[in-house]
């Protein structure tokens, strides 16, 4: 196979499958009309990926869901455009015959495979209905049965006595797909079909997709915020922001030659795996030497902040009232390892491998067993009250910005929290610290009197941040602390940590699941899977020269922003 | 105020008819035009039946030729703190084991709330006769023993939520900070529980003050000729057919009352929730 895209010819173009003209989208507010989509127009020709790509509230799924006339009709309606599928309009279609064209003639899949399949039908009888709905009910088993064997899932006839709950999750992906395909569609809807996944599952999908599109002669609109996905995939992308398509192109030449401002943006905001190949540390974002650095030189790096050796981890297997001890299961299991001040460890892994419950254990926050060593102090077995004193020195930023703010409490107190507990300060010196804090963070001192839910998800975060900041700790944990962020977000908010750590000498342990961040943040990283440290060592060698196969398989599932070097579904 | 008031007609009405209830009760003596177990030779009809509403009695009469009317405004009395106090103290004793069993669970958690599941599983109205029996019948004790058998329910539904919000991760960023045990419970938790708490304690009342009738039905209740809204319809029940204003009136004095406490408790919820700010 080639390595670039098959080119689109530019004579005789085959008539499209699916064509959206000019779509425009009110919602129903208190207020009145809001738009939600504006002037939407894109062709979808026979076999062809098209991508809609950007961030959240772009208006990406609001499209898919106004295709498949899934639009909840209380608050959304279609006002203007034409949506036609093989020449024949879609908008105000009666129900009737809308439902013979899902699944029939368009399919779709969701970014969640647990919750769109039902819990309590098996994948036998769950696949077996969608194919008797559209074409009747001969040989059903059979086909299902096919259709499992053409998504490569394995043991395909023990799956089909399963229920949803039986599989992993790359097994329900691929379950959803085969429902999807079973009465071959001409166009597949997937909706951020892969990002809930591990990334070396992913991959998995997204080689099954294309060759999918190959077999059934299916034209897919994958909608997806991953730029990397997008470069791996498309055929044609369209960028959208705001409910309009900013930009719409051939992916090579959007990738190489974008011509909008924001396209230009968002690729830059893109970490790329490998950007900091040959270097030993995180870019800088300071100009200048900081106070940090020049007035205590020896003390970057120096200092050990948290010291951790044969970590264990195990939940269950305790007594419950009635004496019986459940089956313990280990979480984390024997791991080891050191941060100095103004250092970063990345403690990278997929779900599941004991990650966060590492980062949780190192504050102390739930039980372990081993020694952990925080800032001089060696916390096993430490009360509560002896505890207290150690917190000021380790903090810890959340994945959901949202959910570890209370939401009854006003930003300004939320802050001022920490500083409360420690007793540090009277109301007005409070007050003044967290304006100051709310302005390092590049907030204003007037958001404090406001709640959680009057901010964006990447200002919530800086909140975050700013508590974390209060007692001017030494450590900070960062759990996965902007997966939950947009990209063009997410590089502010990392730049930001990054100056943060330049200027206080803040040490973070980093734990993400995505390779790029990793390499962007570290100096140090650790490999975790099922509960144990594969490979440990510094940012350079795990990431040019790495010993383990699995660290080997992690960095090679990545998918790569770049449409000239796709490697995932191709290579195989 | 006034303006929150305007745009919230529920609320308005809501708190009007609790005014005028409690206005009621408060000046009964002033208002009622009889006294309240004064039974009246004119009230009563020639064959010994009550009398229907009329210019003499606004309400008519009850069995025994009484004026209904000045009946209610006394019963409303009795039936308030009933309903009030009763309450309030089943939904206080909820919150408190219903949070330290979600907060602590385990062992403690554990304990309290099979002891939760056990009240729940005895029959309410025999546990009220026991404690009425025990203790001497008193408007005080009636509210307590009611309080007893309603508070675990109370307590069910605050554990589950609170053992939800203890999952959460601002209360783990509060460990994180070194907050206690208490700080976390009364300014994180409790402040959450507020809504449910104004929910159950609105919605009981009205069966509140049912139970607090089926016990003087039962003669552990309220002592007559002392009236309250349960016992005016428990005593007259049996002349439905004959007489339907006389359960009609203090009915709809119950209904009236437990959703004017709905309206203000749903408005209440929203008012104090900053979550709602700036949302339209």
């Amino acid at each position: 196979m080639t390595l670039t895209p098959r080119p689109t010819p530019a004579l005789a173009l085959p008539a499209p499958v699916l064509e959206v003209a000019h779509l425009t989208v009110d919602a129903r507010t208190p207020a009145g009309l809001s738009r939600v989509l504006e002037d939407v127009s894109f062709a979808l020709r026979p076999g062809e990926t098209l991508c809609l790509a950007g961030e959240s509230g772009s208006g990406k799924s609001v499209t898919s869901l106004a295709i498949m006339g899934l639009l909840p009709k209380a608050s959304l309606r279609v006002t203007g455009g034409a949506i036609r599928l093989d020449g024949r309009d879609l908008v105000g279609l009666p129900e009737r015959a809308m439902r013979r064209l899902r699944g029939g003639e368009i399919g779709m899949i969701f970014q969640e495979p647990m919750t769109s399949l039902n819990p309590v039908m098996t994948i036998r009888d769950q696949l077996t209905e969608a194919i008797r709905v559209h074409q009747g009910a001969e040989d059903a088993l059979a086909r299902a049965r096919a259709m499992l064997e053409a998504v490569h899932i394995s043991d395909p006839a023990r799956r089909l006595g399963q229920y949803p709950h039986e599989l992993s999750g790359g097994m329900r992906q691929r379950v959803m797909i085969a429902m999807a395909l079973s009465c071959r569609p001409k166009v597949l809807i997937a909706d951020e079909p892969t990002t809930a996944l591990d990334v070396t599952v992913q991959a998995q999908i997204l080689k099954l997709m294309r060759e999918l599109k190959g077999e059934f002669g299916t034209s897919i609109i994958l909608i997806t915020h991953d730029m990397g996905v997008v470069a791996e995939m498309a055929d044609r992308v369209a960028v959208m922001k705001a409910g309009r398509i900013v930009e719409q192109a051939d992916v090579v030449p959007l990738f190489t030659a974008p011509r909008e401002a924001y396209t230009r943006e968002l690729l830059a905001a893109v970490p790329r795996l490998g950007a900091r190949a040959g270097t030993d540390g995180p870019p800088r974002v300071t100009p200048l030497p900081t106070r940090f650095e020049t007035g205590g030189e020896n003390e970057a790096g120096e200092e050990t902040v948290l010291s951790v050796h044969n970590l264990s981890v195990s939940y269950g297997g305790a007594r419950n009232l009635f004496g019986r001890r459940g089956e313990a299961q280990r979480a984390v299991e024997g791991v080891s390892f050191a941060l100095k001040r103004g250092r970063t460890l990345g403690l990278v892994g997929e779900s599941g491998s004991g990650k966060s419950t590492t980062g949780k254990a190192a504050l102390g926050l739930i039980p372990f067993t081993g020694e952990v060593v925080l800032d001089g102090t060696a916390i096993a077995g430490l009360s509560p009250r002896a505890m207290r004193p150690l917190r000021r020195a380790a903090q810890m930023i959340f994945q959901d910005p949202y959910a570890s703010l209370d939401p009854r409490m006003s930003v300004g107190a939320a802050i001022a929290e920490p500083l409360v507990i420690h007793g540090i300060g009277n109301r007005a010196e409070r007050r003044e610290r967290v304006a100051a804090l709310l302005r390092r963070v590049g907030l204003t001192a007037d958001h404090a009197t406001r709640y959680p839910h009057e901010f964006s998800g990447g200002q919530r975060q800086r909140i975050c941040i700013a508590r974390a900041l209060a007692l001017e700790p030494k450590l900070i944990v960062a759990d996965e602390s902007v997966a939950a962020l947009d990209v063009s977000v997410r590089a502010r908010v990392l730049d930001l940590m990054l100056e943060l750590q330049e200027t206080m000498g803040l040490a973070y342990l980093f734990i993400s699941h995505d390779m790029a961040v990793i390499e962007k943040m570290s100096h140090e990283v650790a490999v975790m899977r099922a509960g144990r440290l594969v490979e440990y060592g510094t940012r350079r060698a795990i990431f040019e020269a790495p010993h383990e196969a699995y660290t080997r398989e992690l960095i090679a599932a990545v998918p790569m922003p770049d449409p000239t070097r796709r490697h995932l579904a191709e290579a195989g | 105020m006034f303006r929150t008031l305007l745009r919230r007609p529920s609320l308005l009405i809501g708190l009007i008819v609790i005014a005028l209830v409690l206005a009621g009760a408060l000046f009964a003596p002033l208002i009622a035009p009889y006294q309240p177990d004064a039974q009246m030779f004119d009230g009563l009809s020639l064959e010994g039946a009550p009398l229907p509403p009329s210019h003499q009695f606004p309400l008519g009469t009850d069995t025994l030729g009484r004026d209904l009317f000045s009946r209610l405004l006394y019963g409303a009395r009795t039936s308030l703190l009933i309903g009030l106090v009763a309450n309030g103290i089943a939904v206080l004793i909820g919150l408190l084991i219903g949070t330290i069993a979600g907060y602590f669970s385990g062992l403690v958690g554990g304990t309290l709330m099979r002891f939760t599941d056990l009240m729940m599983a005895f029959p309410a109205l025999l546990l009220a006769i026991v404690l009425a029996a025990l203790l001497h019948p008193s408007l005080w004790i009636v509210a307590l023993v009611i309080a007893l058998v309603n508070w675990a329910q109370v307590a069910r539904i605050v554990y589950t939520e609170t053992r939800s919000l203890a999952e959460r991760d601002f209360i783990l960023a509060e460990r994180a900070m070194g907050a206690g045990h208490l700080r976390i419970l009364v300014l994180h938790i409790l402040p959450h529980l507020v809504p449910t708490a104004i929910v159950w304690g609105t919605l009981g009342i009205a069966t509140t003050v049912l139970l607090e009738a089926t016990l003087s039905f039962l003669g552990i209740g309220v002592q007559p000729p002392e009236p309250s809204w349960g016992n005016i319809v428990f005593e007259s029940q049996s002349y439905f057919q004959q007489a339907p204003w006389l359960v009609f009136f203090p009915g709809a004095a119950i209904l009236m009352t437990a959703l004017a406490f709905n309206l203000v408790g749903d408005a209440l919820r929203d008012i104090t929730d900053p979550t709602q700010r700036g949302r339209g």
